[in-house]
This record gives structure tokens, C-alpha cells and sequence, in this order.
């Protein structure tokens, strides 16, 4: 394997964590970790050596999922759509705590949720956030207290017993 | 301190453990004389733990094959360095599991052997250069030389009937003093290591037991005073073919 495949194969499964919240979809998520590694690869000569190859990776992958949200707000009757949504129908509903924050992410606007998953589940700091988003600290700062709150009104809403359920 | 100057912004670094020591405490002060914002704070962390809880098993998922197979240059040699990185840097093995086969039982010392194996496969079967110590070229010395080590005679299966050939052995440290690996692979390049190792208490045998990790599924079992353990990203059944080859060939 050459140096760079071995580099960017070690972020492979954060790439796929950040994904999966992200999209809340396994295979939408695969989707968008696969279309990262490929054109992180095809276009590694562009990474400054020496730079955070694993914030590199993010960006790539914020900027193809961004551009997928939009074509498919487009194209609402793709396929992709579909499949989405009867994967939504066919969720167990026994998962408990652990979908209640899955499904509360969901209902955040895209933008407020990128920016908590990279604070909170990537623990990139702040500034790093920005680059990544290629937007203000001040919107990172901003996006993340909106966010935060929605969360935190929406779980509030859910019922509260399901906090006691023991986390597989 | 004047509590006008908590901004919402450092609400979030304090959440996020981002404020120096200093500027956290002053700030857990306040928390204690504003329970609104300190119902707040115990909130979005509670919601950081939830996120951590949910999506952090992620990590350990075996890859799905299209993100080990992006190109050709992948194809060969990612399913087996991603098994490595999966042991060896996320921190070693969460939810190891073992499933007794044909209802035995495992034992705990069982398990940590076989794990051993499993990481020493996923280390040395990605190897391009440097698979193993000694060639199947000089198999011979081999079996003598390992043989020696483990201070028991050795025999070296053979399973080109299976369509795998011998690659070679290697050394390695056990629990309980050397180990033996020895390396085969198929036609396609896809790699099975036998890892033999000295039993402590000699003379009890087990059925086939198997396991399995990030990908690396390995079949053992005790035979009297020696340990078998194959592993390999094969499937089971065929981790089975060729574990009942093997034993049948140590057990004529």
C-alpha cells in the first residue's frame, strides 16, 4: 500500500462515524465515506504535507454532502429518497435512549447538526470546526448554541422513561 | 468576577472542556448561583454522552467491502491493513465474541490465546516484504527450528489441496513462551495463519472452537499437548474446510 492510502485508511472509521450521524442512514453514509475516499485520493497531491490530514478528509467530505443535499432537494423523487425512507419504516423500535438522540439530530437543520457532531462526536476544536465548515468562528459559535438548545428542546419533549433503559 | 461577562460562547467551551482550569472554575461558580443555565449545561452534556454512546460503536464495525475496494490498488491490501488498524489503533478489542462451536464450552484462558492469534494474523498477514522469517523455500529448517523453540516436534500441514500454499513461519511471543505461525495463501493472494503454541496443561483436547473480530474469524482447539488457531478474513465455512483438513492431517 503507498503512504497515502495507508494515511487516509486509519481516518476510515471516523470518516464513517461522522457519516452515519450525519446522514442517519448506513448506507447513505457508506455512500458519502466511499465518494470521500475516492476523490480524497484522486486529489491528495493537494494536501499540504504536514497539515491535518484528518480535517482535510472532513472537508472533502462536508463539501460532497452539501452538494448531495442539494441535488437531491432538486430532485426530490430520486431513489435515494426512497430507500431512505423505507429504511426509516424498518427501524426496530426497541432501540430506546439511543434512537431518541438519533432521531432528535434529525430534526436539527443540517447546518446546526455538522457543527455539533464535529464539536462533540470529532472533538474538533472551535477554530478547526470553522476551517473544516469554511465559515466564521463567530457562525460555529452561534450554530452550535442554536443546535445545542433545539436538542435540548426536543429530547426535553421525549419521554423521559426511556433514559433509564440499560445502553447495549 | 462579574457574571455579565459569561458569554453564551464560553458556556460551550466550558461544556466542551476548551476553558482553562482557571476560567472553569470561575465559570462552575456561577453555574452554582443560576441553576437555569446550570440545567442547561447538564443538558447538552448529557447530550454529548448520548451522541458518544450512539455513534462511537461505529468505529469498531467491521469496513463494509466497497470502502476497503474504492480502486484496484486498494483491492488487494486495504481489507487486511484496515484489520490491523481496527486492533491495533482504536484501542484493542471491544466486544470480542466468542461462540462455542458444536456447543463446547469455552474457557476464559481459551479465549485470550485465541485473540492472540486473531491480532497476530491481522499484524503479519498484510505483510508485503516481510510476511515471514523463514521461506517455505526452507521448510525443513523451519519446522526443525520452531520445533526446537517450542521444544516439541512440529509438523506442518499441507493444504495445496485446498488451493493454499505455504508461505513460511515465524517466531512470536506467547503468554507462556514462543509461539509458532505458520502463513499460507491462495491463488488471489488471500492469507491463513496456523498458530500453534504449547498447551499448559498437556493432554486435554477441545472441540473446534471459533471466534471472531473486526473481520478475522479463527477456528481452535487443543490437541493433547498443542494449540491450533486459524485465522483468516475468510468465511467460516471455509475457515472450517480448512481447519477439519488440518486437523485430520495432525491426527492421521
Amino acid at each position: 500500500m503507498s503512504d497515502h492510502e495507508s494515511l487516509i485508511t486509519q481516518h476510515i472509521p471516523r470518516l464513517r462515524r461522522y457519516a452515519r450521524a450525519l446522514t442517519g442512514e448506513r448506507s447513505a453514509a457508506d455512500d458519502l465515506v466511499q465518494d470521500t475516499l475516492e476523490r480524497a485520493l484522486s486529489r491528495f497531491h493537494l494536501w499540504r504535507q504536514g497539515s491535518d490530514l484528518r480535517a482535510w478528509l472532513f472537508t472533502i467530505m462536508h463539501n460532497i454532502y452539501v452538494n448531495q443535499v442539494r441535488s437531491r432537494m432538486r430532485h426530490p423523487q430520486e431513489p435515494l429518497d426512497d430507500s431512505a425512507a423505507d429504511e426509516l419504516r424498518a427501524r426496530e423500535p426497541d432501540w430506546g435512549e439511543l434512537r431518541d438522540i438519533e432521531e432528535a439530530l434529525a430534526r436539527l437543520p443540517g447546518e446546526q447538526r455538522s457543527v455539533l457532531l464535529l464539536v462533540g462526536l470529532e472533538q474538533f476544536t472551535y477554530e478547526e470546526a470553522a476551517r473544516v465548515l469554511d465559515i466564521p468562528l463567530g457562525t460555529v459559535m452561534s450554530r452550535l448554541s442554536r443546535g445545542r438548545e433545539r436538542l435540548r428542546v426536543i429530547l426535553s419533549g421525549e419521554s423521559r422513561t426511556t433514559t433509564l433503559k440499560v445502553v447495549k | 468576577m462579574s457574571e455579565s461577562q459569561i458569554a453564551e460562547a464560553e458556556l460551550h467551551a466550558y461544556v466542551d472542556g476548551a476553558l482553562p482550569a482557571a476560567r472553569a472554575a470561575e465559570i462552575e461558580a456561577y453555574l452554582s448561583g443560576h441553576p437555569e443555565d446550570a440545567a442547561r449545561v447538564s443538558a447538552y452534556r448529557e447530550q454529548l454522552a448520548a451522541l458518544r454512546r450512539e455513534f462511537n460503536p461505529v468505529l469498531d464495525e467491521p469496513l463494509p467491502r466497497r470502502l476497503q475496494m474504492p480502486r484496484g490498488s486498494w483491492r488487494r491490501l486495504l481489507p487486511r491493513y484496515a484489520a490491523v488498524v481496527a486492533w491495533i489503533t482504536l484501542g484493542g478489542v471491544i466486544g470480542w465474541q466468542l461462540h462455542g462451536y458444536n456447543n463446547a464450552s469455552p474457557r476464559a484462558e481459551g479465549t485470550a490465546w485465541a485473540r492472540r492469534a486473531a491480532i497476530a494474523h491481522a499484524v503479519y498477514s498484510p505483510e508485503v516484504r516481510h510476511p515471514v522469517e523463514v521461506g517455505a523455500d526452507q521448510e525443513a529448517h523451519l519446522v526443525a527450528w520452531l520445533s526446537k523453540r517450542l521444544g516439541t516436534q512440529l509438523k506442518v500441514p499441507h493444504l495445496g489441496n485446498l488451493g493454499y500454499s505455504l508461505v513460511g513461519g515465524r517466531l512470536l511471543p506467547g503468554e507462556r513462551g514462543p509461539v509458532a505461525q505458520f502463513m499460507y495463501q491462495d491463488g488471489k493472494g488471500q492469507r491463513l495463519t496456523l498458530y500453534v503454541r504449547i498447551n499448559p496443561d498437556e493432554g486435554s483436547e477441545s472441540a473446534f472452537l471459533f471466534a471472531q473480530e473486526q473481520g478475522v474469524g479463527v477456528f481452535y482447539w487443543l490437541d493433547r499437548k498443542l494449540g491450533y488457531a486459524l485465522s483468516g478474513a475468510a468465511d467460516r465455512s471455509e475457515l472450517l474446510r480448512v481447519a477439519n483438513s488440518i486437523y485430520s492431517q495432525l491426527n492421521p
